[in-house]
Parts: structure tokens; sequence; C-alpha cells
């Protein structure tokens, strides 16, 4: 279950900035631990977050190991219009999930 | 020392002794009191609480069909928002035909086994945590409410009894830390009371969420016990003991903790 949530204003004024909260349900394993008999656990994290604003990008950040499982990402944008968020993970091992959120500006 | 002021110096440290037994109800403090501000803010909100990702799954097992009978949770039960409030604030809860107390867990499982007629789901698997995630949610700001019979004292007391058993390599006893010096540091962490007020619980250590037997495993195995196997009837009165001692707080499901 490629688990993830979003939370936004449903609506906004134009020019407004507001804040998206998004998380998403990952073990991201760093590729650095160990089982107990000494084999290297392989690596398993989400590489790249990005969001986009009715098709244009506002937000993308790439993500290392050593980043905290199921990672919380918070980030502001400016409302220009009404229209759809959409939200794209992308990781190892063929790791995708895809939210997206319906915006009104007034 | 005189004999007299012998005595009375006796009588000093034995009251003391009680007094630090017990905790009374206006110094009941829940784990949430005692962690730090960003953590709570991260509890506070379900847009960054991450145990919501569990409470969530929860969500769509409640309403998937399972096993032979190829029956879903919500055709027995309904909408889990009102036939699950409370719930999770009684349990355990002493079941008549097992003639000893069940936790939330094993009820699921056993409605899993005896409704559903599907294999039971393994403890601390993503399913069965996100199952009792999602019941216990729906009692989150209730107040815990365990009634004692003379059924179930029993089990109760053998639950107390373990408490205040001293145990494992280092010799300690449940009541030590948490009875008696909470509030105050092990390496670092401040003690908490015990009060399972937030189960199963998203540790930021565990970086998942874990059930009231997890946490108990580790903390045996911190005093150099040997834990017991989850579900395991020593653990289900410990759990029994530690709810009721915490009768009348609120349920944080799903809680975060540092």
């Amino acid at each position: 279950m490629a688990r993830a949530v979003v939370t936004l204003p449903a609506q906004a004024k134009r020019g407004e900035i507001i804040e998206i909260k998004t998380l998403a349900a990952h073990s991201m394993e760093t590729g650095f631990r160990r089982t107990q008999t000494g084999e290297l656990i392989p690596r398993d994290i989400i590489r790249r977050f990005s969001c986009t604003y009715n098709g244009t990008e506002v937000y993308r950040v790439d993500l290392h190991p050593a980043i905290a499982a199921n990672p919380l990402i918070v980030f502001t944008t400016i409302a220009t219009e009404t229209g759809t968020l959409s939200f794209q993970w992308v990781g190892d091992n063929g790791y995708t999930a895809n939210e997206t959120a319906p915006i009104r500006v007034e | 020392m005189s004999l007299r002021t012998a005595l009375l110096l006796a009588a000093c440290l034995l009251s003391a002794g009680a007094a630090a037994g017990e905790i009374p109800l206006s110094e009941r403090r829940s784990g949430y009191e005692l962690m730090g501000r960003e953590t709570r803010a991260m509890q506070d909100d379900d847009a960054t609480n991450p145990g919501m990702l569990w409470v969530l799954d929860g969500e769509t097992l409640w309403r998937k069909k399972a096993g032979a009978a190829d029956r879903a949770c919500a055709a027995c039960h309904g909408d889990a928002r009102t036939s699950m409030k409370g719930v999770a604030a009684r349990y355990p809860a002493f079941d008549a035909a097992l003639k000893r107390p069940v936790n939330l867990e094993q009820r699921i499982n056993m409605c899993r086994t005896g409704r559903q007629k599907a294999p039971p789901l393994a403890f601390e698997s993503r399913e069965l945590l996100a199952l009792t995630a999602y019941v216990a949610r729906q009692s989150r700001g209730l107040p815990i409410n365990i009634a004692i019979d003379a059924r179930s004292k029993p089990f109760l007391d053998a639950g107390s009894e373990a408490f205040h058993r001293r145990q494992g390599q280092l010799n300690l006893a449940c009541s030590q830390c948490h009875d008696d010096n909470w509030g105050k540091r092990l390496a670092g962490s401040v003690i908490p009371q015990a009060h399972p007020t937030g189960y199963p619980l998203y540790r930021l250590e565990w970086q998942g969420l874990g059930s009231l037997g997890r946490r108990m495993r580790n903390c045996l195995v911190g005093i150099r016990a040997e834990p017991y196997a989850y579900g395991a009837p020593e653990f289900v009165d410990l759990e029994l003991y530690l709810m009721w001692r915490a009768n009348g707080m609120k349920i944080e499901t799903p809680a975060v903790r540092p």
C-alpha cells in the first residue's frame, strides 16, 4: 500500500501563501544497516518528491539516506488560480505514490 | 541514638516508602505531557501524525472482505465511528468463553478466525496494527474505563503482582521506575508513569507504529529479563493492570512518543 496523505486549505485568496503538509508511508531503509548475520540490508528510499500546480512544478526535493521513515514534507506556495495540485513520490524498487488535491482561489 | 529516635526514624522511612507507591490522581501524567513541544505538535495535528497512515490503512481493511466467510468487519459492525466508539477504552476485557481477559489485538483476531474464517493476523504485522489503531482511534478523547468484577479480579491482581515484582538481571520492578522515580531521567530520557493511553503508538525510535506488547518487551529486555511472547497471558494481565491504573485518563491513539 503506497499510502500518502496531503493536507492543504480547500480555498484561499489570490496571492495568499498557503502551507501544504505531506506525509508518505515509507520505511526509508538507508542501505547502511546490516542484519544480525552481517548482511547489508539493501537501500530502499524515496528519491524524489515533487508538486505541480495546474501542471507547473512549484516544489521539488531530492531525498537521501538517513531521512526518517514516513517522511513529512511541509512547504508553501502562492495561491494563484483555482485548480489542482498534484503530488508525486518516486523511489527505489519501483515505488511511486500519487495524490491530487483541489484548491479554489478567489 | 536512643531506641525512641530509631523507632521514629524507621516509621518515617516506612511512611515515605508507602507514599512513593501509588501515584495520586492529581499527579497522573500521560507521557504526552513529559515530551517536547515539537513531538506534541506532531501528535496533535492529524496532518503530521504518522500514526494516521496506519489508521487510514485500518479504515481500508475495515471495509475489505476477508476469509472463507467473505465478510468485512463493516458487514457486522457497520460504521466504526459509532460502533467502535469507546471500545478501546474498555480493553483488555474479560472473555467469557476463554475465561480470561483478552486485549484489543486478540479480540480482532478472534473476530477474524471466528466470524471471518480467516487466518489470524501476526502480532505487530502492519495489518493488525492498522486495524487496532483504526478501532482505538474511535475512542480518542474518551476516558479509559476498565471495570473489574469478581471474574477479572484475579487477573488484575496477577498484573499488579508482576508490576511490583523485581525481575531480570538488574533486579528491577516496573514500579521502581514508573511509580517511584517518574519524571527523573534514565540515560537522558524522562521516565514516564507508564500509562498506556495512546497504543498502538508511533515511536520515533521505532520509526513505526507498535503495540503495548512491543513496548513491554523493550522494558523487559532493558532490565535484562526474558521477555514474554506477544499476546502471552502474563502480558495481558499486566496490560489489564496498566489500563486499570490509568482509569479516567483520555485515550490518545494514535499517540506519538520519542
